[in-house]
């Protein structure tokens, strides 16, 4: 067998040429340090964004003002949401088309926060809508009004939303 | 932030976590659901942000049992730890896990987290650590990660050197609908590492031949039979290596490997006619692809080994072109690399949202060729650096983008100050009068309990006269004090008549005391209401008052700091980038110059068989002239 063979040979036989390689100069030791100090500066970050979300809170949403939403949807594999428009006291306040990634969070039980804003305290009124496809292609699209009261502390709403379906009202909300 | 005791609607928690079982159906905690909700979409950064907040908050309640989160805090720990995990945290992520080990939870939850646990140290390398936590695993374990333990212990042992552990295991594991092949094969590597060669064959022949549909049991098959095939070459079992060989499918993962490795295998029987088949299948292949280059060379060969030098030559010749044009790639590539282009093209976002971003690299102009990276992308430690860099470059967005807000929360606190601070001297006036307005009328309104309460134990008649008759009365006694002194003849008939106009009045106020006590109750609680609806607006106004400062008092501290703390980030990620991105592409460089070498070394030889080629050929030519 010529040289040229044994050389290709060995070469095959060894598990594949460029099976791995690492540079000489970095060490296992460098990449565990550093994958150590990325880890660091994760937290440190986290940390950051976790009192920046308390000054803002403070900021821009104080309690006495604070209204907050939250969508969750029921299961049913009848009816696919598309979008959601939320207004109080008439004025839009938020109106959101789904990805199919966020649809699929709230499939699996997620919860999403639509809207946080500011209103005064006392009485209100809510609109919920919600539009969205059943399966054999129908659009289906409800609108619900609801009224909720606004105290000094801050204010969850919880609307879950379901299709015709399941024999129940397609948009409930309720405090939290 | 204030939290209002669950009180409403229910929410199913439809899916048992991805990530963690459930121990309770329904959700109770909105911003526990937050947190999934951004986990189920790979947002662990956002995921970790809220639910870390929420399980400090938790964690300093007083009454935790009344908080919405008592129904899911195992859950949310351990999803935490979960998220971190995930987000590449492992420092974290372990000490998270372990407190779930060491609380007082649920057996399903405790053997997931040592689990997790056990996991997280092999990635880490520690086995004698992973093997111990496996170990603590005992009772009911959740049905969904049963296969996944075994397979991970027998890893584990197989990681250890220590392949005759694993063989119980593993054999058992051959049923499992997610491992059977997986396991098959790796009971094949534990013989071959317990030095029982014969039993590898035999179980990498039975792993070569497992009938299943699945893109990855189908690969993990065609990689038996490939390992299989090799052992037997190094065996010198030349014929034998080829059926395993050619079992392989031409269209998987390790087809250019099987095919090169098949016409090295009749090339050393010396069927060289056979080894043409299988290298000029491979040399049509990515060029790119080191089995392909290879075949390039070894196609001539065989070519010449058939005394056919004139297509020898020529295939050669193609070799020679192809060699020096990726030659020229990779210096290209290597240039690029150097430039800091590929660090830039990593980090594109356009790129990353596709699943084969790493490959559509390449589309992208000054870029290197990635197509040489593959094997290298693969690798664990490259994976590990790569991930670092792009959460690095995430989270300098993230840092970048709240560094700009602090401006609008400086100028939003500023506008507020500059609105209310003239306003509030008046406001404060104005507030001090109804404040000792009120306190007037909160006085007046306790005497008149306090006057209601004594009229209810000691009836007071008097008390009760109206403004009039209070007149009335104040005249009457004025009167009677002045007939006292007084000597007239008409003295006796004139306090006559004072007793009668006395006796009608005390008549009227006994007689419907009753009545004027009742009604009096009746006005003090209407009072009580009006005293309510007061002290509420002042109450409001006093919180008014409150809000109107604390909407710019207090706020330069903490955006101060925060700004440092921002600034001070920023420095450290950009640092860091500067160091993982060195490493990214001293490690690509590095692998990139391997391959330009042997290819430069293939070059050297295809011109020099090219040469001989010729020569062969022209001298074949001259003699079938004279013959």
């Amino acid at each position: 067998m010529s040289r040229l063979i044994r050389t290709l040979m060995l070469l095959l036989l060894a598990g594949g040429p460029f099976a791995t390689s690492v540079a000489q100069d970095i060490s296992g030791d460098d990449m565990r340090s550093l994958d150590g100090q990325v880890q660091e500066i994760k937290s440190d970050v986290l940390s950051i964004a976790s009192e920046l979300n308390n000054l803002e809170e403070r900021l821009l949403y104080p309690s006495n003002t604070q209204v907050a939403l939250f969508v969750a949807i029921e299961d049913d594999e009848d009816f696919r949401l598309d979008a959601v428009k939320i207004e109080i006291d008439g004025e839009l306040a938020t109106h959101h088309i789904y990805s199919y990634k966020e649809l699929e969070a709230l499939q699996k039980g997620g919860v999403q926060r639509i809207y946080t804003g500011n209103v005064p305290t006392g009485d209100h009124q809510l609109s919920v809508t919600m539009i969205g496809m059943l399966k054999n292609g129908t659009e289906f699209n409800k609108t619900d009004q609801f009224s909720f009261a606004k105290g000094v502390e801050p204010k969850a709403l919880g609307i879950t939303l379901a299709g015709p379906g399941l024999g129940k009202s397609g948009i409930q909300v309720g405090d939290w | 932030m204030f939290r209002a005791p669950f009180s409403g609607i229910g929410l199913l928690l439809i899916a048992s976590l991805a990530t963690s079982p459930s121990h309770s159906d329904e959700l109770k905690d909105l911003y526990f659901g937050e947190a999934l909700y951004y986990a189920h979409q790979g947002y662990y950064f956002e995921a970790l942000e809220r639910l870390d907040a929420e399980v400090d908050q938790h964690a300093g309640l007083d009454e935790p049992e009344l908080d919405t989160l008592f129904y899911h805090i195992d859950d949310a720990e351990f999803s935490l730890g979960d998220f971190e995990l995930r987000y590449r945290m492992h420092h974290r992520a372990g000490r998270a896990i372990r407190a779930v080990l060491e609380g007082a939870v649920d057996e399903v939850v405790r053997n997931d987290a040592a689990y997790r646990l056990a996991r997280i140290h092999f990635q880490k390398g520690q086995m004698d650590a992973a093997l111990r936590a496996l170990d603590r695993i005992d009772g009911k374990i959740p049905e969904g990660i049963r296969d996944d333990i075994e397979f991970l212990r027998a890893n584990v042992y197989l990681a250890q050197e220590k392949p005759a552990e694993s063989f119980e295991v593993l054999k058992r594991l051959q049923g499992s609908d997610s491992y059977g092949g997986f396991a098959a094969y790796n009971l094949g590597i534990a013989y071959l590492q317990d030095g029982q060669r014969q039993a590898a064959i035999e179980q990498l022949d039975r792993a070569g031949q497992i009938e299943n549909n699945d893109p990855a049991e189908l690969a993990i098959r065609d990689k038996a039979n490939l390992v299989l095939g090799t052992i037997l070459l190094e065996d010198g079992e030349y014929e034998r290596a080829m059926p395993y060989l050619n079992r392989v499918r031409l269209d998987g993962p390790f087809s250019n490997q099987a095919l090169l490795s098949a016409g090295w295998a009749s090339l050393s029987v010396e069927n060289y006619e056979r080894a043409v088949v299988p290298w000029s299948i491979l040399a049509e292949r990515e060029v790119t692809d080191g089995a392909t280059q290879e075949a390039m060379l070894a196609l001539p060969y065989a070519y010449g080994k058939l005394d056919i030098h004139g297509r020898a030559a020529i295939f050669y010749g193609r070799a020679l072109d192809a060699f020096g044009a990726e030659v020229d790639k990779l210096n290209e590539s290597i240039e690029t690399i150097r430039e800091g282009k590929f660090l830039d093209a990593l980090v594109r976002e356009e790129i990353r949202k596709d699943k084969d971003w790493v490959i559509r690299l390449r589309s992208l102009p000054e870029t290197p060729e990635t197509y040489y990276l593959m094997e290298l992308l693969a690798t664990h430690d490259f994976q590990t650096g790569l991930q670092n860099y792009l959460d690095l470059a995430d989270l300098r967005k993230k840092l970048v983008s709240w560094q700009s807000s602090f401006d609008s929360f400086d100028d939003m606190v500023t506008i507020r100050h500059d609105h209310y601070e003239p306003l509030l001297p008046d406001v404060d006036t104005t507030f001090r009068e109804l404040d000792s307005r009120l306190r007037l009328r909160r006085e007046q309104h306790k005497m008149l309990v306090r006057r209601r309460d004594d009229l209810l134990t000691t009836p007071r008649p008097e008390f009760l006269a109206t403004r009039e008759e209070q007149a009335v009365l104040a005249r009457i006694e004025l009167i009677e004090e002045k007939l006292k002194d007084a000597s007239t003849p008409f003295e006796g008939a004139l306090v006559q008549r004072m007793r009668r106009l006395k006796g009608l009045l005390t008549w009227t106020l006994e007689t419907e005391y009753h009545d004027r006590l009742t009604q009096f109750d009746q006005n003090l609680r209407t009072l009580d209401e009006a005293m309510v609806v007061a002290q509420t607006q002042y109450d409001e106004f006093v919180r008014s008052r409150q809000a109107a400062t604390h909407s710019f008092e207090g706020y330069e501290t903490p955006i101060s700091r925060l700004r440092g703390r921002v600034s001070e980030a920023i420095q450290k990620v950009d640092l860091l980038m500067k160091r993982q991105g060195r490493q990214l592409e001293i490690v690509a460089i590095d692998e990139l110059m391997a391959r330009r070498g042997r290819l430069e070394s293939y070059r050297d030889k295809a011109r020099f068989a090219l040469a001989d080629s010729y020569d062969r050929a022209t001298q074949a030519q001259a003699r079938s002239e004279v013959q």
